[in-house]
């Protein structure tokens, strides 16, 4: 059963030839099984999980349900789901039982999909190999000895090992498309403003986006649809019609102008990952597709730019984590200042408050102008280049990562080493434009990942091309040995 | 931007987060090599680039001032670590 992919499910169900309790409980087995080696999962919930079941069922009984009614999804543990531990990965929100439900959530759970569980992630979304996490470092299904990217590296390992049908993750500078990369996963990052941010707690607010992660476009597809749209709750939604994803699916690639930028191309470039591009690129010139070379000529500022942007905004964000009102108290504080420093001190772990740190250096008194305002212009500058390359090509092709996962602890003592390996994502954070990553190829047994990036709201032809892709090759349908 | 022990202090107490001793020590070191990532940005001309602070340069939306939220307390404050009557308690602020 967990062989067949989201819209395979969907079918069996439609067609009574499985049960919705039925594939739950299957999910909640393998969990059961699987997950003490991979620690994918920060809670499950398998009482909720069936009683979703049941309703579902007797949905597709009377012949009320949609595509995704049934369907057991995980959620990446930033969701606030409504009387469900919401924990960040942190000790600072262990104890955080959220109070109400994220619009995200409540538009997967009214499209009928059942809640396995919360997944592992780097604590508040800081991080690129889910090693940063209070409840510890996940593991890769495709080779447990390597990280499966982060931070939403609980949702892609999960999906990977086929613990659920599919699941939502976030992507602030790449935390979807890269552990999709790792992992052998479609994951889409949506234009920033497509999906709702209600409910999803903030990391950058000019960065984060939600977004699928599945083992197809076709996938990806049916759930962006669920989660796409306007809401009135986030001052930052956009009022943009929501088009039909799927039907778009299967657009012939002939006249596709693709656009390979020379600078992501240089030297550094993973010699397998390189060829994995390379034969993408023909596969999709067999499609129809014209390949272009072109420039984003401020690509390597991204990194600084986006290490000045989201620290400052995280720590503005994070400043709600006070001891107060929610979340972890520190025992005994003398006095408030005591309350405030000490609550945050031991409930955030290192990385993020490192970020907040750098965040508060970079927006403090004397500063601001030479790194927040100066990364700003950056920004500019990044979304012009963006701007520049879509009057010449439709979509821009490039790697995920600079190389397949790497091994858990190898880059943990380093953060700027581990900075460095969001290169290919963080651009399309900075410009907020739509990506989807999905896989190209293996270097032995670890999954090598491609990223195609489109205009702004161009999500449907996104998939439409990565389901061609999917298609005529078949580095989707693999599955990590022994799961 | 070299950044001193000091300066960390100073930067510890804006984020209200408790450092102390050794932890300044390393906590100096891993900010210092961040700061040298960024300090790349320095050297770059943006003279006359306007800074974009949103992707899609949207505006705030407005809405009419019309009440739509409803009386939620006991349920937020149900996980607070100390309420009485309505109120969040916190250590004394006042002598």
């Amino acid at each position: 059963m967990h062989e067949k992919t989201l819209a395979g499910l969907s079918q069996a169900l439609h067609s009574k030839a499985i049960s919705s309790v039925e594939l739950t409980e299957h999910y909640l087995k393998r969990i059961e099984q699987f997950d003490g080696a991979l620690n994918s999962y920060i809670t499950v919930t398998p009482e909720l999980a069936l009683e979703q079941a049941r309703v579902a069922d007797a949905r597709l009984a009377a012949g009320d349900a949609g595509p995704l009614t049934g369907i057991p999804l995980a959620h990446k543990d930033l969701f606030c789901t409504q009387g469900i531990r919401t924990s960040c990965g942190s000790k600072m929100l262990d104890n955080f039982i959220a109070p109400y439900e994220s619009t995200v959530t409540a538009r997967l759970l009214a499209a009928g999909t059942v809640t396995l569980g919360k997944t592992n992630m780097d604590e508040f979304a800081m991080g690129s190999s889910n090693e940063s996490s209070y409840y510890g470092a996940v593991r890769n299904p495709w080779n447990t000895e390597h990280v499966p990217g982060g931070s939403s590296g609980g949702s892609a390992a999960a999906v990977a090992a086929r613990l659920c049908a599919a699941a939502t993750g976030t992507d602030t500078g790449g935390s979807i498309r890269q552990p999709a990369g790792y992992t052998a996963l479609t994951g889409l990052k949506p234009t920033y403003g497509r999906i709702s941010r209600w409910g999803m707690i903030a990391y950058a607010s000019s960065l984060d986006q939600a977004g699928p992660m599945a083992r197809t476009a076709e996938d990806c597809a049916l759930l962006l649809q669920a989660m796409a749209g306007f809401d009135e709750r986030d001052s930052t939604s956009v009022d943009e019609p929501v088009p039909d994803y799927s039907a778009e699916l299967n657009q012939p690639l002939s006249g596709l102008r693709i656009g390979l930028p020379k600078e992501y191309f240089a030297s550094g470039l993973d010699t397998a990952t390189a060829d994995a591009i390379a034969a993408a690129v023909k596969q999709f010139q067999t499609l129809g597709a014209e390949i272009k070379d072109i420039s984003l000529p401020n690509a390597e500022l991204a990194i600084p730019a986006y290490y000045i942007i989201a620290p400052a905004e995280a720590s503005s964000n994070l400043s709600r984590f006070d001891g107060v009102r929610f979340g972890y108290r520190c025992e005994n504080p003398a006095d408030l200042t005591d309350l405030y420093k000490r609550s945050r001190a031991e409930g955030f772990g290192d990385e993020v408050k490192r970020r907040i740190m750098v965040g508060a250096y970079a927006l403090s008194a004397g500063y601001y102008d030479a790194y927040y305002l100066q990364a700003q212009k950056v920004r500019r500058l990044i979304k012009n280049d963006f701007m520049a390359a879509y009057e010449q090509v439709d979509v821009i092709l490039c790697p995920t990562s600079p190389t397949p996962a790497f091994r858990i602890g190898e880059k943990i003592d380093d953060p700027v080493s581990l900075y460095l390996t969001d290169i290919y994502t963080i651009t399309a954070n900075l410009a907020g434009v739509p990506g989807i990553a999905l896989p190209a190829g293996f270097a032995g047994d670890l999954p090598i990942g491609m990223q195609l990036l489109g205009p702004y709201f161009s999500e449907a032809r996104l998939l439409n091309v990565a389901h061609q892709y999917q298609q005529h090759t078949d580095w989707h349908t693999r599955a990590p040995a022994g799961i | 931007m070299a950044l001193d022990r000091s300066d960390v202090e100073q930067i510890a107490h804006l984020a209200r987060i408790a450092l102390h001793g050794d932890d300044i020590t390393a906590t100096t070191d891993k900010l210092a090599g961040i700061m040298g990532l960024i300090d790349q940005l320095q050297a770059v001309d943006t003279s006359g680039v306007e800074p974009l602070a949103h992707p899609l340069e949207t505006t705030q939306r407005l809405r009419t001032d019309a009440v739509t939220e409803i009386n939620q307390r006991d349920a937020l404050q149900a996980i607070a670590p100390a309420t009485e009557q309505g109120l969040y308690l916190v250590p004394r602020v006042i002598e």
